[in-house]
């Protein structure tokens, strides 16, 4: 253990670990610093993702895969369904998952170690030059040239460093989801449920897992939250619809579901992933977007160090934006349309879905039946498939 | 401080039986006033301004406000 590294990333989700990899291939020092005893445990997440989103990063192996997706169902509140194909997509087994893309930074040369919670910076005027940690009940400092805070939901780093980085509680997707076995679904679906009584302002998902298990979980906005949690709204619904599912897993989480942070980079500082609220606003995803984020970051980074130019870690900010960080704020108008459809909207959108032949049925057409009932988002949606 | 010159008294009060660490009330908390480890949390009682959002957006309703007044 050197108390001086080139970078130090800090949590070690899938935007640290990538960060941490795609630092450590230029063959530069990195330390990867986690709070918990374990990389990818517990987990809080969904699970689901595109095959795309995963390809860019690591080959697939059934070894993390739960289950193979072919059909998105979307189920309208008054109970009808609209299904379309939709291949090439993924649950996850994150605690496997997460675990190997550490291997791959480790492979790279990445330094790791968990149980090490990371509690304040180092500084060198006003660049950040480091971190202070607390490994085994003992205080300890780590230099670093550049500080990587890949913190999760619960960032603080970022903002030890002088960033507003904390999400507003309106902002914030407030999450339980269970994972239970012995339930009766296609275990190639991913269904999403939708209205006022199950999941205001959001949605509720059931994911297929392998074995017959499945994720089923669902986030309220802190506003939502105010009148009623997101642990009550699952309880609702899991007493209308399963029951008696056996309860294998219950976990909270947050999802910040607005654009990225204006500002991702200060001097000697970058924030990826959720810290960064790298997330999908519209379907609250962030594996992929947390990925990207990482790899840039971590990149950018190493760059600096070799070129010696501080300044350089500023760049950041513009290539994120140009590769997703723009698209989410489109994705953000089209929810902030979406959520707000009353019931009786996403009934008329379904009925009239189901109007169209089956095989006809797409996620496009389904799009451009919610458009003939909300014109205005025509432009956003434009924008998506463009 | 507004909180201490309003009430002086830390309300906030995280029940840590319920709490599941997930981290909501550390990504809303507008004054970085909770401090979450791998299997602890607390509040910073000198940062803390009593403002609820914590509240509000715990998913599993593990804090809850006080008004007998919370040691931290």
């Amino acid at each position: 253990m050197k108390d001086e590294y080139d970078i130090v990333v800090v949590g070690a989700g899938p935007a640290g670990s990538m960060a941490a990899r795609y630092a450590a291939e230029q063959g530069i020092s990195v330390l990867m610093l986690e709070k918990d005893r374990e990389v990818g445990y517990p987990v809080r997440c969904g699970e689901a993702i595109s095959k795309a989103g995963i390809e860019e990063f690591i080959p697939i192996n059934e070894k993390w895969i739960s289950a193979t997706i072919n059909k998105f169902a979307l189920i309208s509140p008054d109970g009808s369904e609209a299904v379309v194909e939709y291949g090439d997509a993924f649950v996850l087994e994150r605690k496997l998952f997460d675990y190997e893309l550490a291997k791959t930074a480790a492979a790279k040369g990445a330094v790791i170690l968990t149980k090490a919670y990371v509690n304040g910076l180092l500084f060198d005027g006003d660049k950040v030059a480091g971190v202070k940690y607390e490994f085994r009940g003992e205080q300890k400092e780590v230099k670093a040239k550049v500080v990587i805070a890949a913190d999760g939901v619960e960032s603080r780093v970022g903002r030890w460093a002088g960033l507003r980085t904390h999400t507003d509680f309106r902002d914030m997707e407030c999450c339980m989801q269970v994972t239970v076995s012995n339930i009766n679904i296609d275990p190639g679906t991913l269904y999403f449920y939708f209205g006022g009584n199950v999941a205001p302002n959001g949605y509720l998902w059931v994911f297929p897992k392998s074995g017959g298990c499945a994720n089923i979980g669902l986030g309220v906005s802190g506003m939502i939250g105010k009148k009623k949690s997101a642990l009550s709204y699952l309880n609702d619904f899991l007493d209308k619809k399963f029951p008696d599912a056996p309860i294998l897993t219950c976990i909270a989480g947050g999802v910040p579901s607005i654009p990225t942070l204006k500002q991702i980079s200060a001097p000697g500082i970058m924030i990826a992933g959720d810290a960064a609220r790298q997330v999908n606003p519209l379907s609250g995803g962030g594996i992929a977007s947390g990925m990207i984020g990482g790899s840039i970051a971590g990149r950018v980074a190493a760059e600096s160090v070799k070129l010696n130019k501080p300044e350089h870690v500023f760049s950041y900010d513009v290539e994120w934006n140009n590769r997703l960080g723009k698209r989410h704020e489109t994705f953000n108008r089209i929810k902030n349309g979406i959520y707000n459809f009353s019931d009786d909207k996403f009934n008329n959108i379904a009925a009239s879905f189901l109007k169209i032949p089956e095989n006809k049925r797409t996620l496009k057409s389904l799009f451009t039946v919610a458009l003939f009932n909300n014109p205005s988002l025509l432009i956003d949606i434009a924008k998506v498939f463009i | 401080m507004y909180r201490q010159a309003k009430t002086g008294i830390l309300l906030i009060d995280i029940n840590s039986d319920k709490c599941d660490l997930c981290g909501c009330c550390v990504g809303i908390c507008p004054e970085d006033a909770i401090e979450l480890k791998e299997s602890e949390i607390s509040i910073i009682d000198e940062r803390c301004t009593n403002c609820s959002k914590c509240i509000w957006s715990c998913p599993i309703e593990a804090i809850k406000f006080n008004k007998e007044g919370v040691q931290a």
